[in-house]
């Protein structure tokens, strides 16, 4: 299982912060708005310039070549963005198989992104990650509803138990309660 | 030679537009006396220079005249930019890129016509790299305002692309190429419609002068073949230049080098 070591990674606006995140747990991450978790999860993801060390299994981020770290530590924003013409033309090869998981229609895969609603393009986006053996997820619940939210959060659970290592940022005191290994506050 | 009863004849037609534009409110007529004046005193103040760069003496002037074309060149790329890179690279890339492309055409150019590469003969090396760098200029000026704006519109996908462990080349694959073809569609129609469509100003010019249609369609075959090729390599590097500014050594955006 992979292991994230994270040693004094900061920038000028969010202070240094040093953490690990082990394969097979859910560390949730919350903080009031501004407090820099969605630019901590950037420099996690080498995204944005930072200070500090990052290690994914001994290796450090800077001695793997940033798309091989990223394929790694693969992190998903609150904001989706799509380019290609269909959802499929997006998405890894078996990402199918796990559209019931997350109660999306099949149909959706030969259709336009566009044409796809708000909270069916946050659960593709989660499928459209693989997923990698750490994943940074930033609020991937907001746009879903309960139902919805439920789908995602039991997905993350089966992620978990098959060995990926999740950090999700969660404004919901609930959620983070019943996904939660362990909880980290930024700002506090 | 044109007459200067000929001219003035070409004169009055301009100015029957010009009341035809205060007749109907179209507020043209003075654009169109700004713009009528200012290409009459540029063109003649240019047939004057090369008339004085032809002759014996003025032939080394011709070297500080082409740098001069190609920083005005390198101006006008950057002057109608909506986004550009900051300080002083956009400047440093139009001028790379013009330079590197417009210059080695150019010199083929001058080659292929006079069988030799002597840039004191002002007569050829003018004309030549003056048509080859106004196009080159457009080019790489319609690639990069194209390529900024979509980096910036687009920098979420970008993002994303790298997120998912795309390679830089990957992640920015489409909006290179659509710069580079945004560029190129000015040429690529001039060479499209060439002849069936319009008689391009070279081919009409020289007709008009007195020249063999075909040679003078030889002749402009030659230039829109410089043409094509000076505006690839103008907006290939162009393009590529800004993007290496754009992204840093981790294949990072950096999108606050843009404004």
């Amino acid at each position: 299982m992979a292991r994230l070591e994270v040693t004094r990674v900061g920038n000028g606006i969010v202070p240094p912060i040093s953490f690990t995140l082990q394969g097979g747990e859910i560390l949730c991450l919350s903080g009031p708005s501004g407090s820099g978790k969605s630019q901590l999860l950037r420099m996690l993801a080498d995204l944005i310039p930072h200070d500090g060390q990052m290690t994914l299994d001994g290796c450090s981020s800077e001695a793997m070549p940033p798309h091989d770290w990223r394929r790694h530590v693969g992190f998903l924003s609150a904001e989706t963005a799509w380019w290609a013409d269909t959802v499929r033309d997006h998405m890894p090869p078996d990402a199918e198989t796990r559209f019931d998981d997350l109660g999306l229609p099949l149909r959706l895969l030969d259709s336009d992104p566009a044409l796809a609603s708000t909270g069916e393009r946050q659960r593709l986006a989660l499928l459209r990650m693989g997923p990698p053996p750490i994943m940074l997820l930033d609020e991937p619940t907001s746009a879903l509803d309960p139902g919805a939210t439920r789908l995602v959060e039991a997905y993350l659970h089966r992620l978990r138990d098959e060995g990926t290592g999740i950090l999700v940022v969660s404004h919901d005191a609930a959620q983070r309660a019943r996904l939660a290994t362990r909880q980290m506050e930024l700002g506090a | 030679m044109i007459h200067p009863v000929d001219m003035a004849l070409a004169a009055v037609m301009v100015l029957v537009c010009g009341g035809l534009s205060v007749w109907l409110s179209l507020r043209l007529h003075g654009a169109l006396a700004v713009a009528a004046l200012r290409m009459i005193v540029q063109l003649v103040l240019v047939g004057l220079i090369l008339r004085f760069l032809m002759g014996e003496e003025a032939g080394w002037l011709t070297l500080p005249v082409m740098l001069v074309m190609l920083a005005a060149a390198t101006r006008e790329v950057g002057a109608r930019q909506s986004r550009r890179l900051r300080g002083i690279w956009h400047i440093g890339i139009a001028f790379l890129s013009i330079g590197a492309s417009a210059l080695p055409v150019a010199l083929a150019g001058l080659f292929v016509v006079t069988r030799g590469l002597d840039l004191t003969d002002a007569r050829h090396v003018v004309p030549l790299l003056g048509i080859i760098l106004g196009s080159t200029m457009n080019t790489a000026s319609i690639a990069l305002n194209h390529l900024c704006g979509a980096v910036y519109r687009d920098r979420l996908v970008i993002e994303t692309r790298l997120a998912l462990g795309q390679t830089r080349r990957q992640a920015l694959a489409d909006l290179q190429r659509q710069a580079v073809h945004a560029g190129m569609i000015p040429v690529l129609n001039q060479m499209a419609g060439a002849g069936l469509i319009t008689l391009p100003g070279i081919m009409s010019g020289q007709v008009l002068a007195g020249m063999d249609p075909l040679h003078a369609a030889g002749y402009q075959i030659l230039l829109m073949l410089l043409l094509a090729t000076a505006g690839v390599a103008g907006a290939v590097l162009a393009v590529r230049l800004t993007l290496g500014r754009l992204m840093d050594a981790r294949d990072r955006l950096q999108i606050d080098r843009l404004h």
